[in-house]
């Protein structure tokens, strides 16, 4: 006896408009992801402050120092005491001596935890001064409310 | 005549959508679980020389001296500005009074505008010295940025 083959349809789903979708969310995701957290520390919590704006044009020289809730000192990575910071600031001075520049040309920013003493901010500003920076910006959040 | 048709199904190429779409679900999940909604952040510059090279470029205008005193836990206690003025502890009152004493606002280029000297207890969080920094740096119309001082120091410390 002869069978006859069934012509089995199979059902396809257009997958277009799904593959649109997720590649077009994809690019919102990777347009807004934040890539300057980097710079950012866990343990610092930013005062708020109306008049925060986002600076226009790249800062020139930046040394970013953390300072935590927990008075800790954190230069790129490196958790340091205030005293040590002549000893961590060393590379950094000799890196812009190497371009023709001094500590003065350079940027500190500071970005201090809202409750750490300004007192503290203060000292790590005079240690710095020590070293020959005479450039500090006091980075602040930017205040929604 | 009897033409045989050819079965033209066996022609048809199909793309194997599968690992595609794996990999972009996949990066789709990563960027989502990235995500973080965060506040722009923003800068206050502070320019302080070495001590002798920072005093004040006219010497004809005194800089207005902010003393911040701390409660001993850290909390403000009292602003006072040039040793004789309370305003408690309302910023508000002393951006009114900024905005009364220095009059036209300066622009932010300005070299001969006033300058503020902020005296503050070791201990006051660092947030009450950004309150005093924006209340005497400016304030916000609208979305526009009204700019009162520039120039802001610290005075050595207590």
């Amino acid at each position: 006896m002869r069978i006859q083959k069934k012509d089995v349809k199979q059902a396809e789903a257009d997958l277009t408009p799904m593959i649109d979708m997720t590649f077009q969310l994809i690019a919102f995701f990777m347009v807004l992801i934040n890539f300057s957290q980097s710079e950012q520390n866990a343990r610092v919590v930013l005062p708020k402050s109306e008049l925060a704006k986002p600076v226009d044009a790249p800062i020139e020289y930046p040394i970013i120092i953390h300072l935590t809730s927990d008075d800790a000192i954190v230069i790129g990575g490196d958790t340091i005491s205030l005293d040590a910071l002549r000893v961590r600031m060393a590379p950094e001075i000799s890196l812009l001596e190497l371009e023709g520049k001094t500590p003065a040309d350079a940027n500190i920013i500071i970005r201090a935890h809202r409750t750490a003493p300004g007192g503290r901010v203060q000292d790590l500003i005079n240690r710095c001064q020590e070293l020959g920076f005479e450039k500090f910006a006091l980075r602040v959040k930017e205040d929604q409310s | 005549m009897k033409f045989r048709h050819r079965d033209r199904d066996d022609e048809r190429t199909e793309l194997q959508m599968t690992s595609m779409i794996d990999i972009v679900f996949l990066l789709l999940v990563f960027f989502v679980m990235t995500f973080k909604i965060s506040a722009q952040e923003g800068d206050f510059n502070v320019r302080m020389p070495l001590q002798g090279e920072g005093a004040p470029s006219d010497s004809t205008q005194l800089p207005l001296k902010l003393r911040l005193i701390s409660d001993g836990r850290g909390n403000l206690q009292e602003i006072i500005l040039n040793d004789n003025l309370s305003f408690g502890t309302n910023w508000q009152d002393l951006r009114n009074y900024i905005v009364q004493t220095v009059g036209a606002p300066s622009g932010p280029d300005s070299d001969d505008g006033p300058e503020v000297e902020i005296d503050l207890d070791y201990d006051l969080h660092y947030e009450h010295v950004i309150e005093a920094i924006t209340a005497v740096t400016g304030y916000r119309r609208g979305n526009d940025i009204v700019r009162l001082i520039d120039k802001i120091r610290f005075a050595p410390q207590r």
